[in-house]
Protein backbone atom coordinates (compact mmCIF):
# COMPACT_ATOMS: atom_id res chain seq x y z
CA UNK A 1 0.00 0.00 0.00
CA UNK A 2 1.48 3.36 -1.03
CA UNK A 3 0.42 6.49 0.80
CA UNK A 4 1.40 9.97 -0.31
CA UNK A 5 1.61 12.94 2.00
CA UNK A 6 0.95 15.81 -0.32
CA UNK A 7 3.88 18.22 -0.52
CA UNK A 8 6.19 15.64 1.05
CA UNK A 9 6.77 12.06 -0.04
CA UNK A 10 5.22 8.72 -0.85
CA UNK A 11 5.49 5.96 1.76
CA UNK A 12 5.08 2.19 1.54
CA UNK A 13 2.94 0.85 4.35
CA UNK A 14 2.09 -2.72 5.26
CA UNK A 15 -1.52 -3.86 4.95
CA UNK A 16 -1.57 -4.43 8.71
CA UNK A 17 -1.09 -0.71 9.20
CA UNK A 18 -4.31 0.12 7.39
CA UNK A 19 -6.88 -0.41 10.16
CA UNK A 20 -4.98 1.95 12.46
CA UNK A 21 -4.61 4.49 9.64
CA UNK A 22 -8.33 4.33 9.06
CA UNK A 23 -9.01 5.00 12.74
CA UNK A 24 -6.69 7.99 12.72
CA UNK A 25 -8.35 9.31 9.58
CA UNK A 26 -11.77 8.99 11.18
CA UNK A 27 -10.52 10.96 14.18
CA UNK A 28 -9.43 13.78 11.87
CA UNK A 29 -12.80 13.82 10.16
CA UNK A 30 -14.58 13.90 13.52
CA UNK A 31 -12.46 16.85 14.67
CA UNK A 32 -13.08 18.56 11.36
CA UNK A 33 -16.85 18.07 11.60
CA UNK A 34 -16.79 19.36 15.17
CA UNK A 35 -14.97 22.50 14.03
CA UNK A 36 -12.43 22.06 16.80
CA UNK A 37 -9.21 23.72 15.58
CA UNK A 38 -6.91 22.20 18.19
CA UNK A 39 -8.35 18.69 18.00
CA UNK A 40 -8.05 18.90 14.23
CA UNK A 41 -4.40 20.00 14.31
CA UNK A 42 -3.48 17.29 16.81
CA UNK A 43 -5.31 14.42 15.15
CA UNK A 44 -4.04 15.41 11.71
CA UNK A 45 -0.43 15.59 12.96
CA UNK A 46 -0.86 12.14 14.57
CA UNK A 47 -2.12 10.70 11.29
CA UNK A 48 0.82 12.10 9.32
CA UNK A 49 3.35 11.00 11.95
CA UNK A 50 1.96 7.49 11.81
CA UNK A 51 2.56 7.35 8.06
CA UNK A 52 6.05 8.82 8.35
CA UNK A 53 7.11 6.50 11.17
CA UNK A 54 5.50 3.26 9.94
CA UNK A 55 6.16 3.69 6.24
CA UNK A 56 9.26 3.38 4.08
CA UNK A 57 9.91 6.30 1.78
CA UNK A 58 9.41 5.58 -1.92
CA UNK A 59 12.40 6.68 -4.01
CA UNK A 60 12.10 9.84 -6.10
CA UNK A 61 12.93 7.85 -9.22
CA UNK A 62 10.24 5.22 -8.67
CA UNK A 63 7.13 5.72 -10.74
CA UNK A 64 4.34 4.45 -8.53
CA UNK A 65 0.82 5.73 -8.16
CA UNK A 66 -0.45 6.09 -4.59
CA UNK A 67 -3.35 4.15 -3.15
CA UNK A 68 -4.06 7.00 -0.75
CA UNK A 69 -3.19 10.67 -0.75
CA UNK A 70 -3.10 12.73 2.42
CA UNK A 71 -3.38 16.53 2.35
CA UNK A 72 -0.32 18.69 3.10
CA UNK A 73 0.87 19.03 6.70
CA UNK A 74 0.08 22.75 6.89
CA UNK A 75 -3.56 22.18 6.01
CA UNK A 76 -5.89 24.47 7.95
CA UNK A 77 -9.23 23.46 9.38
CA UNK A 78 -10.94 25.82 6.93
CA UNK A 79 -9.19 24.14 4.00
CA UNK A 80 -10.01 20.68 5.33
CA UNK A 81 -13.63 21.63 5.68
CA UNK A 82 -13.93 22.80 2.10
CA UNK A 83 -13.31 20.70 -0.99
CA UNK A 84 -9.99 20.73 -2.75
CA UNK A 85 -11.29 22.49 -5.80
CA UNK A 86 -8.06 23.92 -7.12
CA UNK A 87 -7.07 23.09 -10.67
CA UNK A 88 -3.37 22.94 -9.97
CA UNK A 89 -1.00 22.11 -12.77
CA UNK A 90 -3.37 19.79 -14.53
CA UNK A 91 -6.46 21.71 -15.59
CA UNK A 92 -9.86 20.23 -14.83
CA UNK B 1 -11.19 4.81 2.99
CA UNK B 2 -13.57 7.70 3.24
CA UNK B 3 -12.84 10.96 4.98
CA UNK B 4 -10.03 13.35 4.31
CA UNK B 5 -7.72 10.87 2.59
CA UNK B 6 -10.45 9.52 0.37
CA UNK B 7 -11.51 12.95 -0.77
CA UNK B 8 -7.97 14.05 -1.52
CA UNK B 9 -7.21 10.82 -3.38
CA UNK B 10 -10.30 11.22 -5.53
CA UNK B 11 -9.37 14.74 -6.57
CA UNK B 12 -5.82 13.81 -7.54
CA UNK B 13 -6.84 10.60 -9.32
CA UNK B 14 -9.40 12.51 -11.35
CA UNK B 15 -6.70 14.94 -12.47
CA UNK B 16 -4.31 12.14 -13.39
CA UNK B 17 -6.92 10.18 -15.32
CA UNK B 18 -7.84 13.29 -17.31
CA UNK B 19 -4.21 13.66 -18.21
CA UNK B 20 -4.02 10.05 -19.42
CA UNK B 21 -7.29 10.16 -21.33
CA UNK B 22 -5.93 12.69 -23.76
CA UNK B 23 -4.15 10.17 -25.92
CA UNK B 24 -5.26 6.70 -27.01
CA UNK B 25 -2.20 5.45 -28.87
CA UNK B 26 0.71 4.28 -26.64
CA UNK B 27 3.43 6.12 -28.54
CA UNK B 28 1.33 9.27 -28.53
CA UNK B 29 0.68 8.90 -24.81
CA UNK B 30 4.40 8.60 -24.16
CA UNK B 31 5.28 11.67 -26.14
CA UNK B 32 2.36 13.68 -24.87
CA UNK B 33 3.10 12.78 -21.25
CA UNK B 34 6.76 13.57 -21.49
CA UNK B 35 6.20 16.86 -23.29
CA UNK B 36 3.59 17.79 -20.69
CA UNK B 37 5.95 16.94 -17.84
CA UNK B 38 8.74 19.11 -19.19
CA UNK B 39 6.29 21.99 -19.65
CA UNK B 40 5.09 21.65 -16.07
CA UNK B 41 8.61 21.69 -14.77
CA UNK B 42 8.98 25.10 -16.41
CA UNK B 43 5.76 26.21 -14.73
CA UNK B 44 7.12 25.17 -11.36
CA UNK B 45 10.28 27.18 -11.97
CA UNK B 46 8.14 30.18 -12.85
CA UNK B 47 6.08 29.62 -9.71
CA UNK B 48 9.22 29.66 -7.58
CA UNK B 49 10.37 32.86 -9.29
CA UNK B 50 7.00 34.48 -8.47
CA UNK B 51 7.34 33.58 -4.82
CA UNK B 52 10.86 35.03 -4.74
CA UNK B 53 9.60 38.25 -6.36
CA UNK B 54 6.80 38.56 -3.82
CA UNK B 55 9.28 38.00 -1.01
CA UNK B 56 11.62 40.69 -2.32
CA UNK B 57 8.75 43.14 -2.58
CA UNK B 58 7.84 42.54 1.05
CA UNK B 59 11.46 42.89 2.10
CA UNK B 60 11.66 46.27 0.38
CA UNK B 61 8.51 47.35 2.14
CA UNK B 62 10.04 46.22 5.42
CA UNK B 63 13.07 48.39 4.78
CA UNK B 64 11.01 51.46 4.04
CA UNK B 65 8.87 50.90 7.14
CA UNK B 66 12.01 50.60 9.26
CA UNK B 67 13.11 53.98 7.94
CA UNK B 68 9.68 55.41 8.74
CA UNK B 69 9.93 54.19 12.32
CA UNK B 70 13.27 55.96 12.82
CA UNK B 71 12.01 59.11 11.15
CA UNK B 72 8.75 59.25 13.11
CA UNK B 73 10.61 58.74 16.35
CA UNK B 74 12.85 61.68 15.53
CA UNK B 75 9.86 63.78 14.55
CA UNK B 76 8.10 62.95 17.80
CA UNK B 77 11.14 64.10 19.78
CA UNK B 78 11.42 67.28 17.76
CA UNK B 79 7.76 68.06 18.28
CA UNK B 80 8.00 67.42 21.98
CA UNK B 81 11.12 69.60 22.29
CA UNK B 82 9.23 72.33 20.50
CA UNK B 83 6.42 71.93 22.99
CA UNK B 84 3.87 70.49 20.57
CA UNK B 85 2.63 67.41 22.37
CA UNK B 86 -0.30 66.83 20.06
CA UNK B 87 2.00 66.53 17.07
CA UNK B 88 4.36 64.28 19.01
CA UNK B 89 1.43 62.01 19.81
CA UNK B 90 0.42 61.82 16.15
CA UNK B 91 3.97 60.88 15.15
CA UNK B 92 4.09 58.19 17.83
CA UNK B 93 0.73 56.82 16.72
CA UNK B 94 2.10 56.47 13.22
CA UNK B 95 5.27 54.90 14.54
CA UNK B 96 3.16 52.42 16.47
CA UNK B 97 1.22 51.46 13.34
CA UNK B 98 4.45 51.10 11.35
CA UNK B 99 5.92 48.83 14.01
CA UNK B 100 2.85 46.62 14.05
CA UNK B 101 2.98 46.37 10.27
CA UNK B 102 6.66 45.48 10.47
CA UNK B 103 5.89 42.51 12.68
CA UNK B 104 3.21 41.35 10.25
CA UNK B 105 5.61 41.68 7.32
CA UNK B 106 8.23 39.68 9.12
CA UNK B 107 5.80 36.78 9.57
CA UNK B 108 4.85 36.98 5.89
CA UNK B 109 8.44 36.99 4.69
CA UNK B 110 9.11 33.87 6.77
CA UNK B 111 6.02 32.21 5.34
CA UNK B 112 7.11 32.92 1.79
CA UNK B 113 10.58 31.63 2.60
CA UNK B 114 8.90 28.42 3.70
CA UNK B 115 6.81 28.22 0.51
CA UNK B 116 9.90 28.79 -1.60
CA UNK B 117 11.70 25.93 0.12
CA UNK B 118 8.74 23.57 -0.31
CA UNK B 119 8.39 24.39 -3.99
CA UNK B 120 12.10 23.93 -4.56
CA UNK B 121 11.92 20.49 -2.93
CA UNK B 122 8.88 19.61 -5.03
CA UNK B 123 10.61 20.74 -8.18
CA UNK B 124 13.55 18.45 -7.45
CA UNK B 125 11.24 15.49 -6.83
CA UNK B 126 9.31 16.15 -10.02
CA UNK B 127 12.56 16.45 -11.96
CA UNK B 128 13.69 13.04 -10.63
CA UNK B 129 10.36 11.45 -11.61
CA UNK B 130 10.49 12.94 -15.08
CA UNK B 131 14.00 11.65 -15.56
CA UNK B 132 12.84 8.18 -14.44
CA UNK B 133 9.95 8.43 -16.87
CA UNK B 134 12.26 9.34 -19.72
CA UNK B 135 14.37 6.24 -19.08
CA UNK B 136 11.32 4.02 -18.71
CA UNK B 137 9.83 5.41 -21.90
CA UNK B 138 12.75 4.07 -23.92
CA UNK B 139 12.58 0.69 -22.21
CA UNK B 140 8.86 0.42 -22.94
CA UNK B 141 9.34 1.35 -26.57
CA UNK B 142 12.09 -1.24 -27.03
CA UNK B 143 10.76 -4.17 -25.05
CA UNK B 144 7.00 -4.37 -24.98
CA UNK B 145 4.24 -5.21 -27.41
CA UNK B 146 1.63 -2.52 -27.99
CA UNK B 147 -0.91 -4.06 -25.63
CA UNK B 148 1.60 -4.54 -22.85
CA UNK B 149 3.11 -1.14 -23.43
CA UNK B 150 -0.25 0.48 -22.78
CA UNK B 151 -0.33 -0.95 -19.26
CA UNK B 152 3.27 -0.02 -18.47
CA UNK B 153 2.81 3.47 -19.81
CA UNK B 154 -0.28 3.94 -17.76
CA UNK B 155 1.59 2.91 -14.61
CA UNK B 156 4.56 5.13 -15.33
CA UNK B 157 2.43 8.09 -16.34
CA UNK B 158 0.33 7.73 -13.21
CA UNK B 159 3.49 7.92 -11.10
CA UNK B 160 4.60 11.15 -12.76
CA UNK B 161 1.10 12.53 -13.13
CA UNK B 162 0.50 12.24 -9.42
CA UNK B 163 3.72 14.08 -8.67
CA UNK B 164 2.67 16.79 -11.11
CA UNK B 165 -0.74 17.10 -9.50
CA UNK B 166 0.96 17.35 -6.13
CA UNK B 167 3.35 20.07 -7.22
CA UNK B 168 0.36 21.83 -8.78
CA UNK B 169 -1.45 21.83 -5.47
CA UNK B 170 1.63 23.17 -3.68
CA UNK B 171 1.97 25.90 -6.28
CA UNK B 172 -1.61 26.90 -6.03
CA UNK B 173 -1.41 27.21 -2.26
CA UNK B 174 1.73 29.32 -2.66
CA UNK B 175 -0.01 31.57 -5.18
CA UNK B 176 -3.06 31.96 -2.90
CA UNK B 177 -0.82 32.99 -0.02
CA UNK B 178 1.14 35.40 -2.19
CA UNK B 179 -2.07 36.99 -3.50
CA UNK B 180 -3.37 37.55 0.02
CA UNK B 181 -0.09 39.15 0.98
CA UNK B 182 -0.05 41.36 -2.10
CA UNK B 183 -3.48 42.71 -1.28
CA UNK B 184 -2.48 43.45 2.27
CA UNK B 185 0.86 44.95 1.25
CA UNK B 186 -0.77 47.40 -1.15
CA UNK B 187 -3.30 48.42 1.51
CA UNK B 188 -0.42 49.17 3.86
CA UNK B 189 1.48 51.23 1.34
CA UNK B 190 -1.64 53.23 0.51
CA UNK B 191 -2.09 54.05 4.14
CA UNK B 192 1.59 54.78 4.44
CA UNK B 193 1.62 57.12 1.47
CA UNK B 194 -1.45 58.96 2.68
CA UNK B 195 0.03 59.24 6.12
CA UNK B 196 3.49 60.37 5.14
CA UNK B 197 4.48 63.77 6.27
CA UNK B 198 7.87 65.04 5.21
CA UNK B 199 7.45 68.31 6.98
CA UNK B 200 5.77 67.70 10.26
CA UNK B 201 4.95 71.38 10.77
CA UNK B 202 2.61 71.19 7.79
CA UNK B 203 0.33 69.00 9.81
CA UNK B 204 -2.28 71.21 11.33
CA UNK B 205 -3.98 70.50 14.58
CA UNK B 206 -7.09 69.38 12.70
CA UNK B 207 -7.51 65.67 12.39
CA UNK B 208 -7.98 64.18 8.97
CA UNK B 209 -9.34 60.76 8.13
CA UNK B 210 -5.92 59.21 8.11
CA UNK B 211 -5.27 60.38 11.63
CA UNK B 212 -8.53 58.97 12.84
CA UNK B 213 -7.76 55.65 11.17
CA UNK B 214 -4.31 55.61 12.65
CA UNK B 215 -5.67 56.26 16.10
CA UNK B 216 -7.92 53.27 15.75
CA UNK B 217 -5.10 51.10 14.48
CA UNK B 218 -2.47 52.06 16.99
CA UNK B 219 -2.54 50.83 20.51
CA UNK B 220 -3.38 53.86 22.68
CA UNK B 221 -1.75 52.68 25.95
CA UNK B 222 1.51 51.98 24.12
CA UNK B 223 1.48 55.45 22.60
CA UNK B 224 0.75 56.99 26.02
CA UNK B 225 3.62 55.07 27.58
CA UNK B 226 6.06 56.02 24.88
CA UNK B 227 5.05 59.65 25.04
CA UNK B 228 5.54 59.68 28.82
CA UNK B 229 8.93 57.99 28.43
CA UNK B 230 10.01 60.45 25.77
CA UNK B 231 8.91 63.34 27.97
CA UNK B 232 10.95 62.14 30.89
CA UNK B 233 13.97 61.61 28.62
CA UNK B 234 13.60 65.14 27.39
CA UNK B 235 13.27 66.28 30.98
CA UNK B 236 9.70 67.41 30.58
CA UNK B 237 6.85 66.70 32.91
CA UNK B 238 6.98 65.51 36.50
CA UNK B 239 9.91 63.57 37.88
CA UNK B 240 12.29 63.72 34.88
CA UNK B 241 15.55 65.68 35.10
CA UNK B 242 14.20 69.20 34.54
CA UNK B 243 17.69 70.60 34.01
CA UNK B 244 18.13 68.88 30.66
CA UNK B 245 15.55 70.92 28.83
CA UNK B 246 17.38 74.18 29.42
CA UNK B 247 20.47 72.97 27.61
CA UNK B 248 18.62 71.58 24.60
CA UNK B 249 18.07 73.93 21.70
CA UNK B 250 14.46 73.89 20.57
CA UNK B 251 13.91 72.00 17.36
CA UNK B 252 17.12 69.96 17.66
CA UNK B 253 16.65 66.22 17.87
CA UNK B 254 17.69 64.65 21.08
CA UNK B 255 21.03 62.84 20.95
CA UNK B 256 19.56 59.85 22.69
CA UNK B 257 16.93 59.55 19.98
CA UNK B 258 16.65 56.96 17.22
CA UNK B 259 15.32 53.94 18.98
Amino acid sequence: MIVRISGEDQYRLADEDMPRLNELDNAVVAACDGGDEQAFAESFATLLDYVRSHGTRVGDDELEGSDLILPPADLTLAEAASEFTGEGLIPD
Amino acid sequence: MAGLTGRMSTVVKAKVSKLLDRAEDPAETLDYSYQKQVEQLQNVKKGIADVVTAKKRLQMQEKSLQQSVVKLDTQARQSLSAGNEELARTALERKNVAQTELQGLDTQVNELEDQQQKLTDSEQKLRAKIEAFRTKKEVIKAQYSAAEAQVRISEAATGVGEQMADVGLAMQRAVDKTENMKARASAVSELEEAGTFDDITQLGSGEDDIDRQLKQLSSQPEVDDELAKMKSELGQGGAGGAAQIASGEPGQPSESGQA
